[in-house]
This record gives structure tokens, C-alpha cells and sequence, in this order.
């Protein structure tokens, strides 16, 4: 371990976030440089969690190691099994039944509002140049009261390419659960600017979008690799230790292999299966219908634009009718620029979100697969041992384990889904009803500019 | 080169307000055969002369239009819209009207009114007859003659130009123009026996005058000028009109595809359902909401078109300037050179060139006899050119001043009319933003519900 006294985590209160290192130490950046090389607790953490990976396999995956450096430089030892909300490691009882139990606490709390205890923000985003390539990195701001951090505030900066780690490390050390998804990674569609102010925060509102998810999950908030992710100045020394390790939590359920038929899907999931397909489908309808929209209205306000200056023209021309016409000129440009704000939103707040969903009905739908995976894997084995039933009164630990997978699997899935379609509800309510209240602001900011033109058509020329 | 200034008036007498072409027999045999008509035939000049006569007493309407098939001048057979004209005389005291008149006339009747009218009244900016075919349409619009919205508009425009015409004070009180609204049979024959198109000036000798005039009112040289300008903006306007309202339809009418969609998706949602269909049906709703709006907008555009081609007609009162304004100065520069021949053959001298100064030259001196000769009918015509020139000189300026009074009355129509065009089409917008803000409203309230 090494290098000099880790600035980073004193134990000292509340620390400026302006004091913060720079986890990306470029000569351009803005913050501080610092700190970075230390090898960081960070790393006790994901070896243990390795260690202990199939142990945490039937206990919700809520614990994590906790390390501090205390102001000598030392590293204390870590602690285990920390359930910050006091409940009891589920060693013993049935992991389906906690697992689902806590789900079912947190989405009360969820509903509340009032209990939460972890903040998540993204904003600032800031260009980077480097030797290398050009970036844009965001600033996550964290507030919790949770016994796991350190601080009460935390501020780093990360970038598209962390959080995609994030996501991989979420979809693998958490394959029951549903992980939200990312907005797209490579832009295809026309000449879109990846520094383009519009662009840019497009992307920090959906990176928000799913660090809110997750904070917002009653499992997921508690994964190590999110905590990480939050917290730590050198991401990237953690992400290298991180690959070393195959997490056997991961193992297990991705090594189930293929080629079991499933013989029959539970009603649930059949009915969400179908449901997604329709889902998705219909969604990318509404896609190419609002694109179809914006494409249309974009033609609309090209003739506009046109269409404005000829009454200016005309206006040049007359003499009592010159202000009448100057008006009516004037009024037709307030409306193509309330177009053209109309076209913007949609095309900013509106479509990613739209296509946002069409991600997470899909990763919902792979996320179904595994889990019909693995209840094949376990009819498979329960056959195989059916077939030896006279020699073998009870059932062999490795069948046991299976189903115990498996009811795992579906308890969290199940939590999840009913979670996954409130939340739907709540976002396409507001979604649409952004719709309508953009295309109401059009509408009367028109109606505004028409109204106030009546007046000085009707005014009356005094006699030359 | 002698140009009288527009002198004062007071030194002329006002010309009879009469149509340019004199009457003939025909007319006044028609007016002794409608004796009962109310008629002063004091004057003897086939005019009405009491004052704003059809605007008091008369209603006039185009109230159908019916399709019907005939035999053309080629005798082919030929589908054509005629058109039911309706007058009625309003009595003073109690405000009802009874039906006097009711005949039916073709497009093509109207544009000989028009024609005559042009050719009559020279110094008057004379109402526009609707296009002939559809211009300036958008898509959605058809183009076609027959088409029932067409013929609805042209119905319109028609009645228009007749109201046009008997508003003005003095068109109103031309005898073709009421035969044409009383006298169905005949009255083409009628309109021909006048031989106005013989008065009819040709465009070559108009154009010709045109580059040639060299001292034209400026008044009518910047009228004509507006005129031009007033044709292109407007032409411009209504191009990029109909290009708005075809984008425009294209918007509403996709709208319409989320009524469907949100309606399919509605089926495989529990507590969303309800909310996503009834937005749905508020989505149908403004995609239908556009052909209304679109309609209307055309009567808007109707309105620019009238005043398009009243720019034609004002360019046609300009061009007639430019035309009796060559004449006379064609006119004064040939009395002018006549007058120089005969001084110079009285005094001997030869200072222009000339003919018969060659030829004097080549074959010998004429004989005093006949110089004497040359110069008697010199004389004479150089009176009769200032007789002319005198007249032409009256005739100018009487028509500088009935034109220019009738150009101002026109101005001040333009401007009252194109003003309540633009309140009725900002109103059409007002409206058009409060039908968005109600259906998006309505439709916010469903999302809301779900």
C-alpha cells in the first residue's frame, strides 16, 4: 500500500467540495489534481467482497465492507456485514422470503418519500481535452445518512464510459434484478454533435434518470460497485482490480448453460412476457410518430420563416397599412420562435426518454430469459434426480441449491417488475402530460402574440 | 413639345359623367322597349342619373351555382357552371325585400361585363372578377373547375364583383351593367352592338406608348410602380401561404396516429388504460380540428387574391394615362412639325429636312402656285390639329382628374378592406390557438388520470 497520506477521506467532517481531487488528473481540468495514486481501501473492498461472494449469494447482497483511513495514514480493518437497517443477516431463513420482504419495506418507503436516505445528483458537465481524445465528464453529487458512508456529502466526477462500467458491474453481480438502463452509447442519426450543448444534456438528464433508479432500488442502492462509483476518487484503480476477479456471484448465474426446455413459464412472468412484447412495440410506434411530428413541425416553421418577411415587405410598400402589416410580420416570428421552442423540447425531453423505455422493456425481457434459464437448469436437474428417485430418498444439495436459485430469482424479478410498472406509470404520466403542457405553452404564447396585434389593427389612422 | 400641367380645374368644365363609348341605337331601343322601368331618359345618354340608386333599393345575390351541359360555339358539348343572380328592391319603409330579378349567367358572362366595363370606363379602377382557375391552391386543395369548394369560392367572388359594381358610384348607373343583372336572354348581343371592343385599345399600341411616353403624370408612374410591387408581394404571400397551410395539415393530421396507438397500447394496461384512450380521442379530435381552420383560411386568402388583381386593374388606369398622354404628345409633335413646314415654305427657308426639299433640289423650284398650294392645306391642317390638340388636351386632363378621384376612392377601400381581412385572420388564429389549448388541456387531464 503506499504512497503518501491519503488525503482523500479524513475523518474530519464536512469537506469543500472544491477541495476534492480530480479522480481524472489532466492538466486541463479544472479541479484539483491529487490524490489519485493512492491505493485506495477502496481495493480491501472488492477483494473481500470476492471472498466472501458466494457466502452474500443467499443473503440480499446489502452488505458491503466498509473501509476508512483514518488521518494516520492506516488502514483500519474492515467490518463485515453491516445491514445498515438493522435487520438480520438472512443467513439462516429462506432467501426468497427476506429478499422479498426487504423489497416489499422499500417500496413503502419508496412511496413515502420521507425515509429515504441517499441523494444522487448529476450535473455540471465539463469538456475535457486531452493528448489522447476529447471527453465530457459529469459531477456526481451524493448526500446520505447511511451508516455505510463516510462523509454526509460526496462529489466526483465521472464519465459516460463509468457509468457503463457501472451498469456491467450491476448486470453482473446483480442478475435477478432489473438494471436500468443507459441512454445509447454511439450516436448513429444524422450529424449529431457529441459536445453540443443540447446533446450534453440530454445525456446528463438520462444519466440522472439511472443513477436515481438505482438509488431509488432497495437492493441495487446497496451494491458495493454503486458505492464505489459514488465515492471514490480513482474509479479506475478499481475498475482494473475489479476485472482480475471473476465474482462468483456472477458465475453462477451466468454459467447456466443453455439447452434446457423450460417446461412450463409461472403465469407471472408468461403474462409479462407477452406484455413487454406489446410494450415495446407500441412504444416504437409513439417513437416514429413524434419523430414523424417534429419532422413536420420543423417543415411548418421553415415556411414560416418564409412567410413572416413577405408582410414586411409589404408593409415597405404601403402607407396606412404599413404598421398594420409590420405587426402581422412581427407576430408570425413570435410564433415560429415558439415553434422552434417546441420542436426543441420534444426533441430533447421527450424522444430520449420514449426511447429510454424501449431499453428497459428490453433488458426487462433478457433479464425474463435468465431467469427462464435458470428454472430450466433446475427442472432439468430435478428430473435428471426423479429418474434415480428409488435410490435417492431425499433430495442432493446441488438440486436443493438450484431451486433455491430459482425462487431467488423470482422473488427478486417479481419485486422488481411490480416496481418497474409503477414506476413506468408515474414516468409516462409525466411524460405525456409534458407533452401536452409544452404544446399548451406553444399554443399560448401564439395566442398572446395574435391578441396583442388586434388593438393596433383596429387602430384608426389619424387623417393626413 | 407642348404639355399642358394638370391646370387648374376650375378652368374646365366637368365632363359629363358618361361612358366613353357613346351609346348607339341598340341601347335606346332597348330602353324605349322597358318603358316601365324607373328611367330619366331626360338625358338621353342611356345612363341612370339618380344618384346611388341600386345601393338604397337593391339586394343583389348569386345564390346557386348549378352544373349544366350545352353546345359551345364549335357546337361541342361542354359541361359549365352557371351561376342564379337575385335582385331585390328593398322597400324604405319596412325593410322587406321582394324578389325582382332572377336570371342565371355563366363565368363567361361575367368576364364580358367586366371587359365592357374595362373598355367604357378607362379612369376607373374597375372590381376584379374571382380567378378563372384555381391558383395558389395547397395539396389538399383541388384545382379542378367542377370541384364543389371551388365553385362555392367562385360563387362568392361573384356576388362580390356584382356588390363591387353597384357600390360604385358611377358603374352602378351603367345600362349594360343592369341588363346584365335583369335581361337574361340577349344580353350578349346587346352588350356586342355597343361595338366597345372596336374602343378597345390593342396592347401593342399600349405598350408601344408605354416606352414611348416622355412626360406622363409621375403620379401614375408611381401608381403603376405599386401596382407592380403590390402584384409580386402578394403573389409571394400567397405561394408561401398555401405552402404553410399544406406543412400545417401535415402536422394536425399525424397527431391523429397517437389516437390509434394510444388506443392499442391502452388494451394491455390495467390503471393506465382508461386515461390513454380518452387522450387518445382528444388526439382525433385536433387532427380533424384542421380541415375547419384550413377552410377558413381560404376566405383570407380570397381576399388578398381580390386585391392581387385589383393591382391589374389599377396598372390598366395607368397604362390608359400613359396611352392618351402619348397620343397628345404624338399629337402636339406633329402639329408642331407641321407648323415649322409651313413657315418654311412661307418664308423660303429650309431648315428641316424634308422631301420635297430633295427633290426641289434634284428637279427644280416649285411654282408659287403651288407653294401657295402646300401651304393653304398646311393651314388648314395645322387648325384642325390644334382643334384636336385642344381637345385631346381636354380629354387628358378630364381623365388625370376622374381617375386620380377614382384611384382615391379606391385607396381608401383598400385600405379599409385589407385592415378587417387582417383583424379576420389574426381573429381565425386566435381562434385556431384556443381550440390547441382546449384539446391539449383535455388531453393533459387524461394523462393526468392515469
Amino acid at each position: 500500500m503506499s504512497g503518501g497520506p491519503p488525503k482523500a477521506l479524513p475523518s474530519t467532517g464536512p469537506h469543500s467540495l472544491r477541495d476534492m481531487p480530480h479522480p481524472l488528473a489532466g492538466s486541463s481540468s479544472e479541479e484539483a489534481v491529487g490524490g489519485d495514486s493512492t491505493p485506495s481501501p477502496d481495493l480491501l473492498m472488492a477483494r473481500s467482497f470476492g471472498d466472501k461472494a458466494s457466502a452474500l449469494f443467499h443473503q440480499t447482497p446489502r452488505a458491503f465492507r466498509i473501509c476508512s483511513a483514518a488521518s494516520d495514514g492506516s488502514t483500519k480493518a474492515c467490518q463485515d456485514l453491516i445491514l445498515p437497517n438493522g435487520g438480520t443477516p438472512a443467513g439462516t431463513s429462506s432467501p426468497a422470503s427476506s429478499s422479498s420482504l426487504l423489497n416489499r419495506l422499500q417500496l413503502d418507503d419508496d412511496i413515502d418519500g420521507e425515509t429515504r436516505d441517499l441523494f444522487v445528483t448529476v450535473d455540471d458537465p465539463k469538456k475535457h481535452v486531452c493528448t489522447m481524445e476529447t471527453y465530457i465528464t459529469y459531477r456526481i453529487t451524493t448526500k446520505s445518512t447511511r451508516v455505510e458512508f463516510d462523509l454526509p456529502e460526496y462529489s466526483v466526477r465521472r464519465r459516460y464510459q463509468d457509468f457503463d462500467w457501472l451498469r456491467n458491474k450491476l448486470e453482473e453481480s446483480q442478475p435477478t434484478h432489473l438494471i436500468p438502463p443507459l441512454p445509447e452509447k454511439f450516436v448513429v442519426k444524422g450529424v449529431v454533435d457529441r459536445f453540443s450543448e443540447e446533446f450534453v444534456e440530454t445525456r446528463r438528464k438520462a444519466l440522472d434518470k439511472f443513477l436515481k433508479r438505482i438509488t431509488d432500488h432497495p437492493v441495487l442502492s446497496f451494491n458495493e460497485h454503486f458505492h464505489v462509483f459514488l465515492t471514490a476518487k480513482d474509479l479506475n484503480a478499481y475498475k482494473k482490480q475489479g476485472m482480475a476477479l471473476l465474482t462468483r456471484v456472477g458465475e453462477s448465474v451466468k454459467h447456466v448453460t443453455g439447452g434446457y426446455k423450460l417446461r412450463s413459464r409461472p403465469l407471472e412472468f408468461a403474462a409479462v412476457g407477452e406484455y413487454l412484447d406489446t410494450f415495446a412495440l407500441k412504444l416504437g410506434t409513439i417513437d416514429r410518430i413524434a419523430q414523424r411530428i417534429i419532422k413536420e413541425e420543423i417543415e411548418y416553421l421553415v415556411e414560416l420563416r418564409e412567410y413572416g418577411p413577405v408582410y414586411s415587405t409589404w408593409s415597405a410598400l404601403e402607407g396606412e397599412l404599413a404598421e398594420p402589416l409590420e405587426g402581422v410580420s412581427a407576430c408570425i416570428g413570435n410564433c415560429s420562435a415558439a415553434l422552434e421552442e417546441l420542436t426543441d423540447d420534444m426533441t430533447e425531453d421527450f424522444l430520449p426518454v420514449l426511447r429510454e423505455y424501449i431499453l428497459y422493456s428490453d433488458s426487462m425481457k433478457s433479464v425474463l430469459k435468465k431467469r427462464d434459464q435458470v428454472q430450466a437448469e433446475y427442472e432439468a436437474k430435478l428430473e435428471a434426480v426423479a429418474v434415480r428417485k428409488e435410490e435417492r430418498p431425499k433430495v442432493p444439495a446441488d438440486v436443493e441449491k438450484c431451486q433455491d436459485r430459482m425462487e431467488c430469482f423470482n422473488a427478486d424479478l417479481k419485486a422488481d417488475m411490480e416496481r418497474w410498472q409503477n414506476n413506468k406509470r408515474q414516468d409516462f404520466r409525466q411524460l405525456l402530460m409534458g407533452m401536452a403542457d409544452k404544446n399548451i405553452h406553444y399554443y399560448e404564447k401564439c395566442l398572446m402574440a395574435w391578441e396583442s396585434i388586434i388593438p393596433l389593427l383596429q387602430e384608426r389612422q389619424e387623417a393626413k | 413639345m407642348e404639355q399642358a400641367p394638370p391646370d387648374p380645374e376650375r378652368l374646365l368644365q366637368p365632363a359629363p359623367l358618361e361612358p366613353l363609348g357613346n351609346p348607339d341605337a341598340g341601347l335606346e331601343s332597348v330602353v324605349v322597349e322597358e318603358a316601365d322601368r324607373p328611367r330619366d331618359e331626360g338625358s338621353g345618354d342611356g345612363t341612370m342619373t339618380e344618384n346611388n340608386f341600386w345601393l338604397k333599393k337593391i339586394e343583389i345575390s348569386v345564390s346557386e351555382a348549378e352544373k349544366r351541359t350545352g353546345r359551345n360555339a364549335m357546337n361541342m358539348q361542354e359541361t359549365y357552371t352557371a351561376y342564379l343572380i337575385e335582385t331585390r328592391s328593398v322597400e324604405h319603409t319596412d325593410g322587406q325585400s321582394v324578389l325582382t330579378d332572377s336570371l342565371w349567367r355563366r363565368y363567361s358572362e361575367f368576364e364580358l361585363l367586366r371587359n365592357y366595363l374595362l373598355v367604357c370606363y378607362p379612369h376607373i379602377v374597375v372590381p376584379p372578377l374571382p380567378e378563372k382557375r384555381a391558383e395558389f391552391v395547397w395539396h389538399k386543395l383541388s384545382a379542378d373547375n367542377m370541384d364543389p369548394d371551388f365553385v362555392e369560392r367562385r360563387r362568392i367572388g361573384l356576388e362580390n364583383f356584382l356588390l363591387r359594381v353597384a357600390s360604385h358610384p358611377i358603374l352602378c348607373r351603367d345600362k349594360i351593367f343592369y341588363l346584365f343583372l335583369t335581361q337574361e336572354g340577349n344580353w350578349k348581343e346587346t352588350v356586342n352592338e355597343t361595338g366597345f371592343q372596336l374602343k378597345a385599345d390593342s396592347r401593342l399600341k399600349a405598350l408601344n406608348a408605354t416606352f414611348r411616353v416622355k412626360n406622363p403624370d409621375k403620379r401614375f408612374t408611381e401608381l403603376k410602380h405599386y401596382g407592380d410591387e403590390l402584384q409580386s408581394v402578394i403573389s409571394h404571400l400567397l405561394r408561401v401561404r398555401a405552402r404553410v397551410a399544406d406543412r400545417l395539415y401535415g402536422v394536425y393530421k399525424v397527431h391523429g396516429n397517437y389516437g390509434r396507438v394510444f388506443s392499442e397500447w391502452s388494451a394491455i394496461e390495467k390503471e393506465m388504460g382508461d386515461g390513454l384512450q380518452s387522450a387518445g380521442h382528444h388526439m382525433d379530435v385536433y387532427a380533424s380540428s384542421i380541415d375547419d381552420i384550413l377552410e377558413d383560411e381560404e376566405h383570407y386568402a380570397d381576399q388578398l387574391k381580390e386585391y392581387l388583381f385589383y393591382a391589374e386593374a389599377l396598372r390598366a388606369v395607368c397604362r390608359k394615362h400613359e396611352l392618351m398622354q402619348y397620343d397628345l404628345e404624338m399629337a402636339a409633335q406633329d402639329l408642331a412639325s407641321k407648323k415649322q413646314q409651313c413657315e418654311e415654305l412661307a418664308t423660303g427657308t429650309v431648315r428641316t429636312f424634308s422631301l420635297k426639299g430633295m427633290t426641289t433640289k434634284l428637279f427644280g423650284q416649285e411654282t408659287p402656285e403651288q407653294r401657295e398650294a402646300r401651304i393653304k392645306v398646311l393651314e388648314d391642317q395645322i387648325s384642325e390639329g390644334e382643334q384636336q390638340l385642344k381637345s385631346k388636351n381636354l380629354e387628358g386632363r378630364e381623365f388625370v382628374k376622374n381617375a386620380w378621384a377614382d384611384i382615391e376612392r379606391f385607396k381608401e377601400q383598400k385600405n379599409r378592406d385589407l385592415k378587417e381581412a387582417l383583424i379576420s385572420y389574426a381573429v381565425m388564429q386566435i381562434s385556431m390557438c384556443k381550440k390547441g389549448i382546449q384539446v391539449w388541456t383535455n388531453a393533459k387531464e387524461c394523462f393526468s388520470k392515469m
